[in-house]
């Protein structure tokens, strides 16, 4: 009987991949802090995880030049924009706090997700050696 | 995978925050600059920062990934407020009338600039150590 990597692992491995995403995204808007006219962006974790439960993730196929790839093609993650708290007149919504806190936070989620995995796996290599 | 672009974006914005420090630096080097003419006279420079959204993306898929753009320099730009104007007959550069013209740079607004790169900077020197922790830890995994 084969193993299920997807039923033994859990939720973890798409959230891994989801928080990898997000990392890049906030690194992005980080460092687009002082750009005039960008407007930052962000990835709603909760309900990115919810819409991977119930469909299989895949890329938009393109068969035209003309056809657009839908971003971040390989997770499916719906990405937003931040509603700003302050105004700036060289249209630039970037929050520097807000954003160094939200990716330390991504960070610090995308270890503890890291170590569940590592967990899991060490439980199935247990179960396997029969110990 | 995501993560690796994220050294392309922070590196970006870091050679771009450390352009912004070197016209900050040359502002301040020049700001007691004298000229005898209107046109000689130095000019405060900035940076203009742009969104690269026509990169390629990192994993050599070849669609642009217009959600996380890096930031680059699009020029550097002059200032083109008047000099100032100052009578001083004895200067050796004044003019047959008397003036010289110094130059516009404001030396508050040039410390404040200061302030703000190297933060800026620090903050993506940040993002970029934290990221690559993230990815030793990944690759690390079950050792």
């Amino acid at each position: 009987m084969p193993i299920s990597f997807d039923s033994a692992l859990g939720i973890h491995q798409q959230a891994l991949a989801v928080r990898a995403q997000r990392t890049e995204l906030l690194a992005s808007n980080i460092a687009n802090e002082d750009t005039p006219g960008y407007k930052a962006r962000d990835i709603d974790f909760k309900s990115t995880l919810k819409n991977i439960n119930y469909q299989s993730t895949g890329s938009v196929s393109t068969t035209n030049t003309k056809h657009i790839q839908n971003e971040m093609g390989n997770v499916g993650a719906d990405i937003l924009y931040r509603v700003p708290n302050q105004s700036s007149l060289d249209g630039n919504t970037v929050d520097g706090q807000l954003e160094k806190s939200a990716f330390s936070e991504n960070a610090i989620r995308y270890q503890a997700s890291l170590t569940f995995l590592e967990g899991k796996f060490r439980g199935m290599l247990a179960a396997l050696k029969g110990e | 995978m995501g993560l690796y672009n994220v050294f392309n974006i922070s590196g970006s914005s870091m050679s771009a925050q450390s352009v912004r420090l070197n016209t900050v630096a040359s502002n301040l080097a020049n700001a007691d600059v004298v000229s005898s003419t209107e046109k000689g006279v130095y000019r405060s420079r900035q940076p203009v920062f742009e969104a690269v959204m026509d990169a390629l993306n990192g994993d050599g898929s070849g669609v642009t990934n217009h959600s996380t753009p890096s930031v680059r320099v699009a020029g550097v730009v002059e200032n083109n407020a008047a000099a100032r104007k100052e009578y001083q007959p004895e200067h050796p550069l004044a003019n047959e009338k008397g003036y010289i013209f110094k130059s516009n740079v404001n030396s508050i607004e040039e410390m404040a600039n200061m302030m703000a790169a190297s933060r800026s900077y620090q903050n993506n020197v940040e993002v970029f150590n934290t990221t690559k922790q993230m990815l030793i830890k990944t690759l690390n995994m079950g050792r």
